[in-house]
């Protein structure tokens, strides 16, 4: 009994310590612009670590989108020295992964990590790099406008043909869909100015249209929902945010949930549990489904009861 | 404040984009021929260089590839403008919004990753054994100097007599029987090739050739130039480029000044960062006035 008590008590003292003591980390985080998704992966991130108590101090460094300063900032980090790495977008993660081989990186918010270059498979990242892909779930979200739509046969979307997130997205798109028999109908714009004439564009070319997870035309959706209301064309979004502005609903990855799960990643390299090498790269299981029962009846379409019975949010 | 790296880093880029400045110069203040093609030949250069060096070329013939591609695109603005007497603002905006689908197709996506490839910076590291943060600075100046030494050649040459002179005195180089239109657009299209050479290290520096990366470069681009003729002496032309060059160092360096700037209890966030930058310029355009008045008053208050 003696020998057990000893024994706890010598497991207090060597693991208490390692969990709670005031041993600080320091963690830099690079992002290439404020954007509300962005945004809510790093207070995820920095919610998470905050709840499993390890105590960390940020340097955190936005590039305001000037890609000239992102490579900065990847120096910056560099003499920062911190523990670990958070890097949030594609270009964000390329520059700390060309500047930085021996410091643990976390990426997150990257769409394809192995077109990026920054793994070398997604089960293998092979270096001090990995994280989390957030990779649309497209053939469900396509499942789920095939709910509200059986038989569709056309689709249109709206995309900037320069962000590479959201060609790779489309051309995912496609394959889905030749797989359902539905042709996708594309409108591809510059800036976000475009999206109203884009949107007119896809009028009477196709049954309905889906909007990706693309940066340009999310911050020009109000002008695409104008023209499905006025036309009675139901429009579907990737992401939950834009079913608050008016689409008819979205099945989508919960950014924030994805900043808590890069930190879950996080808190292991910490701990000393497991190196980037050889932790493969993550995805969000948990996806979220929101509906607004306004917007399809503004577009003149009903929702199926069984759509609506497992919405996790209604809009009102 | 700052640390080694991130001075380091600062001087790396501040050379990697000092030879973008250098095309600024020669078009802004040689040819008086204000250029926005550089937004998009510096990504154009950052797209042909990358793809060349991904289908296995020496990183140095894809950087020559990349200077050609530049030089084209800087001569296209400039026929557009000479040829069909469209005003140099719009015909650059024209070529430069071209080369956005333009790069898009050269790369085939927008983004292109360099991350594993063999770049000219790996091969110099190997070469000299010397850590990356050091030797890419390195490397990036002996660039920079090569081209700077090249070009203030070129304008002690008798053309490029001409080229200074297209800029200072439209009429009296006609009048001399030089053909203007064949300098404006020989000049345009050398001052993009610097630029696209500027992009193409600047991709290996950062890992990928992004359709993206030019948004923001002519402001850059100015302001070095500005920041150079305020702090150095801008009285030949050789001079006046090395400022160009050294401006650009100066730029970068106070870009990372302010993203590591803590004063007591006030730091600046990320946010402000835009900000800062607008400052800096400001600061420096308004510098050599003040210094004019300050000058100007001793100078009464002395007689």
């Amino acid at each position: 009994m003696k020998k057990i008590l000893l024994f706890m008590v010598l497991i207090f003292m060597v693991v208490v310590p390692v969990i709670h003591s005031a041993q600080s980390y320091t963690v830099s985080i690079t992002q290439i612009v404020e954007h509300p998704a962005l945004d809510s992966m790093r207070k995820g991130f920095q919610e998470r670590l905050k709840e499993a108590d390890v105590n960390v101090q940020y340097n955190v460094h936005i590039a305001q989108g000037n890609q000239a300063t992102n490579t900065q900032i990847a120096s910056q980090i560099k003499g920062e020295n911190p523990d670990l790495i958070l890097a949030i977008t594609t270009p964000s993660s390329q520059a700390v992964a060309q500047k930085i081989k021996d410091i643990p990186i976390i990426f997150t918010g990257v769409t394809d990590p192995v077109a990026a270059g920054l793994v070398k498979s997604l089960m293998n990242p092979g270096n001090n790099i990995t994280g989390m892909t957030d990779m649309s779930p497209i053939r469900r979200q396509v499942e789920l406008i095939r709910e509200f739509m059986p038989e569709i046969k056309s689709l249109g979307t709206i995309y900037n043909a320069g962000e590479s997130n959201s060609v790779v997205l489309i051309k995912i798109l496609k394959e889905v869909c030749a797989e359902f028999g539905i042709k996708v109908e594309e409108a591809s714009i510059a800036n976000s100015s475009g999206v109203y004439q884009a949107a007119k564009s896809l009028v009477g070319k196709c049954e309905a249209i889906y909007i990706p997870v693309d940066n340009t035309v999310v911050s020009g959706l109000e002008a695409a929902i104008k023209v499905c209301r006025q036309n009675k064309l139901p429009i579907f979004s990737a992401d939950t945010d834009s079913v608050k502005r008016g689409t008819i609903a979205a099945l989508a990855v919960d950014y924030y949930r994805m900043g808590l799960q890069s930190a879950d990643m996080a808190v292991r390299i910490l701990s000393g549990n497991a190196k980037p090498a050889s932790m493969p790269v993550e995805s969000l299981q948990n996806l979220q489904l929101f509906i607004n029962p306004s917007a399809a009846e503004k577009m003149g379409i009903a929702i199926p009861k069984q759509v609506m019975s497992r919405a996790d949010e209604i809009v009102k | 404040m700052i640390s080694l790296y991130a001075f380091m880093g600062a001087l790396e880029q501040g050379f990697a984009f000092g030879l973008m400045v250098l095309g600024v110069y020669l078009t802004f203040r040689v040819l008086d021929f204000p250029d926005l093609t550089v937004d998009g030949s510096l990504p154009l250069g950052a797209a042909v260089s990358a793809v060349a060096i991904t289908n296995g070329y020496h990183p140095a013939i894809a950087m020559s590839m990349a200077v050609g591609a530049g030089f084209i695109a800087g001569a296209v603005t400039g026929i557009l403008n000479t040829k069909f007497k469209i005003l140099h603002l719009l015909a650059s905006i024209l070529t430069m919004i071209s080369l956005y689908s333009i790069n898009i197709r050269i790369m085939g996506r927008p983004n292109m990753t360099l991350l594993g490839q063999d770049t000219l910076i790996d091969q110099f590291m190997e070469f000299t054994g010397l850590a990356p943060y050091i030797s890419t600075p390195i490397l990036f100046a002996i660039v920079s100097i090569i081209a700077l030494a090249a070009l203030i050649w070129f304008l002690k040459t008798s053309f490029g007599l001409a080229v200074l002179a297209t800029g200072d005195n439209p009429k009296m180089i006609t009048s001399l029987g030089v053909n203007r239109d064949m300098i404006i657009i020989f000049g345009v299209g050398l001052s993009n090739a610097m630029v696209a050479l500027s992009g193409a290290l600047v991709a290996q520096n950062q890992g990928s050739a992004d359709v993206n990366m030019g948004i923001g470069t002519i402001i850059a681009g100015l302001a070095s130039v500005i920041i150079g003729e305020t702090i150095f002496s801008t009285r030949s032309v050789t001079a006046a480029m090395i400022s160009a060059v050294l401006g650009s160092v100066l730029y970068r360096v106070a870009i990372a000044l302010a993203l590591g700037m803590r004063i007591g209890d006030f730091a600046f966030t990320p946010s402000d960062l835009n900000l800062v930058t607008a400052v800096l310029v400001i600061a420096a355009l308004v510098s050599p006035q003040i210094k004019a008045n300050v000058l100007g008053r001793r100078l009464r208050s002395n007689a």
